[in-house]
């Protein structure tokens, strides 16, 4: 039989930079959809069903010798594929447990930093999507950004700090993925905050969130600073926190800008978000360092499987905050823009209130990435 | 449709519809048609890419009440 790893064993890898083969047995629709990227990874694809007279339709790829990391969409085929492998001789295959299903729902926290005044910043790397979430803590309380639907991992990382969650925050109302906002702030007696403007079709009691409303996090002074930044959606909300660091939910990633057309119309949206990107953002420290909610390309991972910028470095180097004109920008968006995330709309509903599915029907309705940027 | 054999797959999880289907398939000749049950949501993307990676034609499916049946020819 062969070994099973871990889809946080996996994660350390991928931070660490460590070279991987792994090797893909869902069928190609799905791989060329969705595939496991980051740091070292090699991957190749070869659907289980072309492997069970023979694995040698992979025998040229692969060698005895090397480390293999089987994946399938949720565990079966992959085990039985690296069982397979092992019998023809290869010495070292492990079947990732959960597959592709369990990839997309691991969350790995990654220190971003310490704050002024005490307390300190991590980012939740959700590795399989692409999403990232934030947690700020400080004297005993914390607020968490951009919460994904996976709420006990963050309990947990509240309870082994010994804080207390008190403030959840979504820069926005997503359509990639379900938040987890609503339901942690509830469970833990916190304030569940969203933009206004998003959150106009809501079926449930919220704070709003308003330039001028500070939210503290602790006795001291880590500030968690609104700043109204529509154009992925109407209501996007930035964050400056500790006077450092510059949440941009979907507005600024660090290789692409957010795409205006998840809640309405690219043609729409995309004045404010030019607005935004180019007058709003600039008016703020070119040296707070850039926070995104996503990022889309494996390279935006950094050294230690953060994704961050200086706000000064992206207005010299994202593409996307290169282009002055109006019509150019406008064309620039409105033509790159990826097929949307999928089931969006449902996602949409569900972060409304509107629908309520099942668990197992919320997991299927995240998989796949994010496809928050526009491309180009 | 006619079918020469049904297939019961149900409650089986991914990758054993398709290895059974598989099995089956083997012993029928071709032009012959296997009807397969699933209850595995994951079944309809990998037996459609199966067949055609195996020259059979997939000539109908449906879903009803979480039952997904294939009516595959053989190729």
């Amino acid at each position: 039989m062969a070994k099973t790893i871990s889809t946080k064993e996996l994660a350390q890898k991928i931070i660490n930079h460590t070279k991987i083969i792994i090797l893909d047995v869902r069928n190609t629709d799905e791989f060329d959809n969705w595939k496991i990227e980051g740091g070292q990874v090699e991957v190749i694809n070869e659907p289980y069903f072309n492997l069970l007279d023979s694995v040698d339709p992979v025998a040229n790829k692969l060698s005895k010798d090397q480390e293999i990391i089987v994946v399938c969409a949720k565990g079966g085929s992959s085990e039985m594929v690296a069982d397979l492998l092992e019998e023809e001789g290869y010495i070292t295959v492990y079947s990732l447990e959960g597959g592709m299903k369990a990839w997309s729902e691991h969350l790995e926290p990654i220190k971003i930093g310490d704050l002024k005044e005490g307390g300190s910043l991590y980012q939740f790397v959700r590795l399989g999507k692409g999403c990232l979430s934030y947690f700020v803590q400080s004297n005993g309380e914390a607020a968490i950004i951009d919460t994904a639907r996976m709420t006990d991992v963050y309990e947990e990382f509240a309870n082994e700090k010994e804080v207390r969650i008190k403030h959840l925050l979504d820069t926005h109302l997503h359509a990639d993925h379900i938040s987890g906002g609503r339901k942690l702030a509830e469970k833990v007696g916190g304030t569940y905050y969203l933009p206004p403007k998003d959150a106009e079709e809501v079926t449930f009691d919220f704070t709003p969130l308003q330039e001028g409303n500070d939210i503290i996090v602790g006795n001291t002074e880590v500030k968690v600073q609104p700043i109204y930044s529509p154009g992925h959606t109407i209501g996007s909300t930035s964050f400056i926190i500790d006077d450092t660091y510059l949440l941009t939910g979907d507005i600024l990633f660090v290789r692409s800008i957010g795409r205006p057309d998840l809640a309405g119309l690219a043609e729409d949206w995309v004045g404010d978000l030019r607005e935004t990107l180019y007058s709003r953002y600039k008016e703020l420290s070119n040296n707070l360092i850039v926070l995104p909610a996503h990022y889309s390309f494996a390279e935006e991972l950094g050294e230690g499987g953060e994704v961050s910028a200086r706000l000064g470095d992206l207005y010299a180097r994202n593409e996307g905050l290169q282009v002055e004109g109006e019509q150019e920008f406008r064309k620039m968006v409105t033509e790159n823009l990826p097929p949307q995330p999928n089931d969006y709309q449902d996602i949409r509903r569900t972060n409304m209130g509107k629908i309520d599915p099942d668990q197992e029907k919320q997991k299927e309705m995240e998989t796949g990435p994010n496809r928050c940027a526009v491309e180009g | 449709m006619k079918s020469t054999k049904v297939l019961d797959a149900k409650g089986l999880a991914c990758p054993m519809p398709i290895v059974r289907t598989k099995k089956a398939m083997e012993e029928l000749n071709s032009g012959d048609i296997l009807e397969v049950h699933t209850t595995d949501q994951g079944s309809k993307s990998d037996l459609t890419a199966w067949a055609k990676a195996g020259g059979h034609e997939l000539l109908k499916d449906t879903e009803e009440d979480n039952i997904l049946k294939f009516w595959v020819k053989k190729g």
